[in-house]
């Protein structure tokens, strides 16, 4: 593997120093020459790219190739509203869809299988990703996508679907509604593959106890790739990571230092194959540790811990990557309020909920309650458009917040991940 | 022709109401009349009082948000009729209400309004030989 790694590496940075501007400038400022990178025990020389990195070269700025190769782009939420695009050509797609394909196969689930994926499809790449990776397999795809639950479950007992992808919070939802309609006898479902929210050992075995499944965790994000970088196997014992296409390093989130296996820290991954938008060390702010040792189900790729958060203050709200910087960008442009506000993450039924609370300041607010209402629905609006996420927002009054909470805290997380 | 209202941001909350009236009761102000709109999250405090600059001011220095809208007082004689003759006039005018609280001290009785269209509604219960209290009056009120 390392040896494969070392060259695939070597090539790697060949190529986005020939064909990014962005990466060969970048090089060049730290005296790196391709050549001083003979293989992965020199990763440590190269710097490292940031989400901030994407954002400024948005939209195409850090494509290796030429825009004819690009068939499909992806894109999410960055921290100030401007969108992290990422670009895949024909053989991008054809590994993003064995990466997941390995995957479902870690699942136990094939080409005899039906499954179900209840990920939106769209920019995000949890639909398409799922998608393609199941086709790929051969297996039969239903592609439900997010909203009408009642008719996945429906589906889900008049076809036999054997296996399903989705987020966890939204498959526990999909098992009371399976309850509600009283169908728990009558579903064949096997195995379950969720990811792109954080989740914890409890909810797996929560969801697995209900439903009678194995549930999987797949991690990835669309910077790297999109689902399918890393899914754990039946033992549950770590994510096996798709180490011939993304290289792991686990570095310490402040010193940016390389830490020891079993050592809590960022984890960074280069794109060892990727064309389109290839990255190096790319810095995923995702807290995890990695370990070398041979799984029980004897596969040798290395394998990340459970995630432990984030060394960033990213959220991830019903699969949506959410910064609160997002929230005070779009308050200080509609300018009808000040921008103190709390942000109130909750898991209700299964279901995350976001409650912005904004503050009312003397200039902002009416003596009519109908115009208090219309500023609380434009609030609303305006988040929703920054966020992409339907949100509650409460007005307060001034000066509650910070009172409260102390300046620099603008999120409540009411959800356990331990 | 139009008095000042004073107008507070309130939370649903236990004590915002005790804190706004301690503070009136500091500055030596005197509270005429108070009607409270509320929805499930918050409420609108609305109030005549003897010094609305002042209460304003002060309400604003403890961190409360509060302001001053522009009302209409309709003096109320204490008769049958007189609230018939009043919505009469403004209706005939087509003229819309937003809000209205009635007011009484131990001698006046009054009608606080707020319209969708202010300057009409002066005019048209002049037009109809309707008492307006002004502010001079208003604040002085026994
Ligand atoms: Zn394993």
């Amino acid at each position: 593997m390392t040896a494969l790694q070392s060259a695939r590496l070597v090539k790697l940075v060949n190529r986005v120093y020939h064909n990014v501007e962005y990466y060969r400038k970048k090089m060049q400022q730290v005296g790196l020459e391709p050549g001083d990178i003979k293989g992965i025990e020199d990763i440590t020389k190269l710097p490292f790219t940031t989400k901030n990195d994407l954002r400024d070269n948005y939209p195409f700025g850090l494509f290796a190739v030429p825009k004819t190769e690009i068939v499909r782009v992806h894109a999410s939420s960055g921290t100030t509203g401007k969108a992290t695009v990422v670009g895949y050509t024909r053989r991008d797609i054809e590994v993003w869809q064995e990466c997941v394909a390995r995957t479902i196969s870690m699942a136990d689930l094939g080409k005899d299988d039906i499954i179900q994926i209840a990920y939106g499809y769209g920019l995000f790449t949890g639909g398409l990703g799922a998608h393609y990776g199941a086709e790929n397999l051969g297996a039969t795809v239903v592609p439900m996508s997010t909203g009408n639950t009642k008719k996945l479950v429906t589906m889900m007992v008049d076809f036999g679907v054997t296996g399903i992808m989705c987020t966890p919070s939204y498959l526990l939802h999909i098992a009371e509604v399976i309850d509600e309609m009283g169908q728990m006898d009558n579903i064949k479902l096997k195995a379950a593959i969720c990811g792109a929210e954080p989740w914890t050992e409890k909810m797996r075995l929560q969801i697995e106890e209900k439903l009678h499944i194995r549930a999987h965790d797949i991690y990835g994000l669309s910077e790297v790739m999109g689902p399918g970088v890393a899914c754990d196997c039946k033992y549950h014992k770590g994510l096996h990571i798709a180490e011939d296409h993304f290289l792991p390093e686990i570095v310490d989130a402040d010193t940016l230092e390389p830490v020891a296996d079993g050592v809590t820290g960022e984890l960074v991954f280069s794109t060892l194959t990727k064309e389109g938008i290839p990255l190096i060390r790319y810095r995923t702010k995702d807290l995890t540790s990695i370990t070398h040792e041979t799984c029980e189900c004897g596969r040798t790729t290395a394998r990340l811990s459970r995630f432990k958060g984030r060394s960033d203050d990213m959220l991830i709200i019903r699969g949506v990557n959410v910064f609160p910087s997002q929230i005070e960008a779009a308050l200080l442009e509609l300018g009808e309020t000040t921008p103190h506000y709390l942000m109130i993450v909750d898991r209700v039924n299964n279901l995350d909920s976001l409650e912005v609370q904004v503050e009312v300041e003397e200039r902002f607010f009416s003596d009519e309650i109908k115009e208090l209402e219309k500023l609380t629905k434009k609030i609303a609006t305006a988040i929703q458009h920054a966020i992409g996420l339907a949100v509650k927002v409460k007005l307060v009054a001034p000066k509650t917040i910070e009172r409260s909470m102390g300046k620099s805290v603008h999120v409540i997380d009411n959800r356990k991940f331990d | 022709m139009f008095v000042k209202q004073l107008t507070v941001f309130l939370e649903n909350k236990v004590g915002s109401l005790q804190e706004i009236t301690d503070i009136l009761r500091e500055n030596n102000i005197n509270v005429f009349s108070i009607s409270l709109a509320d929805t499930s999250e918050y409420g609108l405090l609305r109030m005549i009082v003897s010094n609305p600059e002042l209460g304003r001011e002060q309400l604003c220095n403890a961190g409360i948000s509060a302001r001053l809208t522009d009302v209409i007082a309709v003096r109320l004689e204490n008769r049958v009729g007189t609230l018939a003759e009043l919505f009469n006039v403004i209706a005939g005018a087509d003229i819309g209400i937003e809000y209205m609280y009635a007011m009484a001290t131990s001698k006046t009785g009054a009608m606080i309004l707020k319209t969708n269209n202010q300057e009409k509604t002066i005019a048209a219960l002049q037009a109809a030989r309707i008492h307006i209290l002004d502010e001079n009056t208003m604040y002085h009120l026994q």
